[in-house]
């Protein structure tokens, strides 16, 4: 099972600030996408937007990585701090 | 938001002083500067910035702002950005802060401070870490508007900032 975590305007526009997901790894940060979509299909605009980052182990990644089982991924949006 | 404050301290024995803290409390740049300064002869510069909430922004009456982080990955973002500048300019101390929470208009939200023998290399490692902070560390603005609460959008300005340090490395 992976568990993926949502922030700032991604986790309110989802209303959650994370989703399980029964998957097969290692699988890419794209199949986590998929997956997603699947089981939640109002989120695809979300989940599959163009600005979507994503970090595994809390370092960014693109969406060919490949992720494990224990492995921490999450999802966001770009950053604006500073 | 919670009051807590994290903290890590870089692992160059060189440098006790540095630092990279992401905290919900203000910070005193007097303070701070001193800290770069104190027990220093070796530096001729020190550089430093500062950024503030403004009233206007996005097209939008800015009377606060929410920053959200991503605790743990924010630290580890800036520590490697950090890195990254100490390894590609001869700087000596560096110390990088940014708060989270409810902040209001004229409150600081970030400094980032680098002390160096000649001042070039202290203004490009300090505008490195900032152009690379606003795209790479994982805060989230919402400001509070007259218009409603509105998160802040990324700008392709910062993306560019940040694209030309490539550039810079490539010639």
């Amino acid at each position: 099972m992976i568990t993926v975590i949502f922030f700032a305007q991604l986790r309110e526009q989802l209303q959650s600030d994370k989703v399980d997901l029964v998957i097969e790894t290692p699988c890419s940060i794209a199949a986590i996408q998929a997956n997603i979509v699947a089981s939640h299909p109002s989120w695809s605009g979300f989940i599959e937007g163009r600005t979507l980052l994503a970090a595994v182990n809390q370092t960014m990644v693109t969406t060919d990585h490949m992720v494990n089982t224990g492995d921490e991924v999450a999802f966001f949006p770009p950053v604006t701090g500073g | 938001m919670n009051e807590s404050t994290v903290n890590k301290n870089l692992n160059n024995t060189n440098n006790p002083l540095d630092y990279v803290g992401v905290q919900q409390a203000d910070f005193d740049i007097a303070n701070e500067y001193q800290l770069m300064r104190e027990g220093n002869q070796q530096d001729g510069a020190i550089v430093f910035f500062t950024g503030l909430v403004r009233d206007f922004n996005q097209g939008n009456d800015v009377t606060g702002l929410f920053l959200e982080h991503y605790p743990g990955m924010t630290e580890k973002a800036l520590q490697s950005i950090v890195d990254t500048a100490k390894a590609r300019w001869p700087i000596n101390r560096v110390r990088v802060i940014h708060r989270i929470g409810q902040l209001y208009l004229s409150d600081q939200i970030v400094y980032v401070a680098v002390s160096g023998k000649h001042r070039e290399a202290s203004f490009d490692a300090c505008r490195f870490i900032m152009d690379y902070l606003k795209n790479q560390a994982p805060f989230w603005k919402k400001e509070t508007t007259k218009q409603g609460d509105v998160w802040v959008t990324a700008l392709e300005k910062d993306k560019t900032a940040m694209e030309k340090w490539d550039k810079n490395q490539q010639k």
